[in-house]
């Protein structure tokens, strides 16, 4: 109901002149979006303070593969272009395309969170898991909340791309779900940045 | 804006091809800074946490102006406002956390 009546006259309105506004339902998803940026916000912030309490456990500097972290962070920042492209030819109505892209976006999301599960397999098998120190459990909460986010985005991409696969256009009400992933997926890439930047460069430093 | 309905949806507000491109060899540049600066040895320790962090800031900046598509217009202003509140939330929250903890951590000689 609500959604039908915010949208017809969008519809109207992009028919006839250039002027478009954004969906309320974008909107409510960017106030979300504040509202997880503060969530990070709380556990970066217990992440500052026990970053150097180590209980006699390894330090970042012998924990972080930086080679990794690279591969993670140049595939994020891949994978947000491709979103990128995917967001550009649904504009222009190419679902094929659309559907391409977003195809390339997932399987790299995939990657990422297979490298990630990846690195902490083989911490916990070496006996370095959440429980080994106070550093090592402000990192697995820190980066497991994010690669939890990439997961999330990762299943909404593969439900929008299952229900576009059908004949039918791309529709307005499908345009603001890719507008919201979209802000989901560049959002996550964000909160990346200050994981590589804080957690790992200033944890091998 | 007006002449081709084709071409209005992929307009400033949305991005283009260019747009995306800029901000992604920016974010390159920034990310590839952000490694060098540490795996370099080059600065102090100290030196290098003041460059990682202005590198992240300038690297958010970019990312919400070329993939966000942030910007300062009147249709914005609200994404914007409420964006600003958060950015302050958070640099309240991880500030004073840092602060507090900091000073504790001193009065009870914990470290």
């Amino acid at each position: 109901m609500a959604h039908e009546a915010t949208m017809s006259p969008l519809a109207h309105a992009d028919d006839h002149h250039g002027e478009h506004h954004e969906s309320p339902n974008v909107f409510g998803f960017w106030l979300y979006l504040m509202t997880d940026c503060v969530l990070f916000g709380s556990i970066f912030a217990a992440f500052a303070v026990l970053r150097n309490q180590y209980a006699g456990g390894p330090s970042g500097k012998e924990l972080f593969d930086l080679t990794n972290v690279g591969i993670e962070t140049a595939i994020l920042l891949f994978s947000s272009i491709t979103y990128g492209f995917a967001s550009l030819n649904a504009l222009a109505k190419n679902k094929k395309m659309v559907l391409l892209w977003l195809a390339v976006t997932f399987v790299l999301g995939l990657s990422f969170v297979g490298l990630e599960l990846n690195e902490f397999s083989s911490m916990i098998a070496e006996g370095n898991g959440p429980d080994r120190s106070a550093f090592l459990s402000a990192f697995f909460t820190l980066v497991g909340t994010h690669g939890l986010h990439v997961t999330c985005g990762l299943i909404w991409m593969a439900v929008l791309m299952v229900q576009m696969m059908g004949p039918q256009d791309l529709s307005e009400r499908m345009m603001n779900k890719l507008a919201c992933l979209s802000l989901f997926w560049h959002f996550l890439d964000i909160v990346w940045i200050c994981v590589f930047s804080f957690v790992y460069l200033a944890g091998v430093m | 804006m007006t002449q081709a309905p084709t071409t209005t949806m992929t307009g400033d507000s949305h991005g283009s091809y260019p747009s995306y491109l800029i901000g992604f060899v920016l974010a390159v540049i920034l990310t590839v800074a952000s490694f060098a600066a540490v795996m370099s040895h080059a600065l102090s320790p100290g030196m290098a946490l003041a460059a990682l962090t202005v590198l992240a800031v300038v690297q958010i900046v970019v990312h919400l102006v070329f993939f966000l598509h942030m910007n300062t217009s009147t249709e914005q202003s609200w994404n914007l406002m409420c964006f600003i509140f958060a950015a302050a939330s958070v640099i309240v929250i991880i500030g004073g956390t840092i602060f507090i903890m900091h000073d504790t951590a001193i009065n009870m000689m914990s470290r």
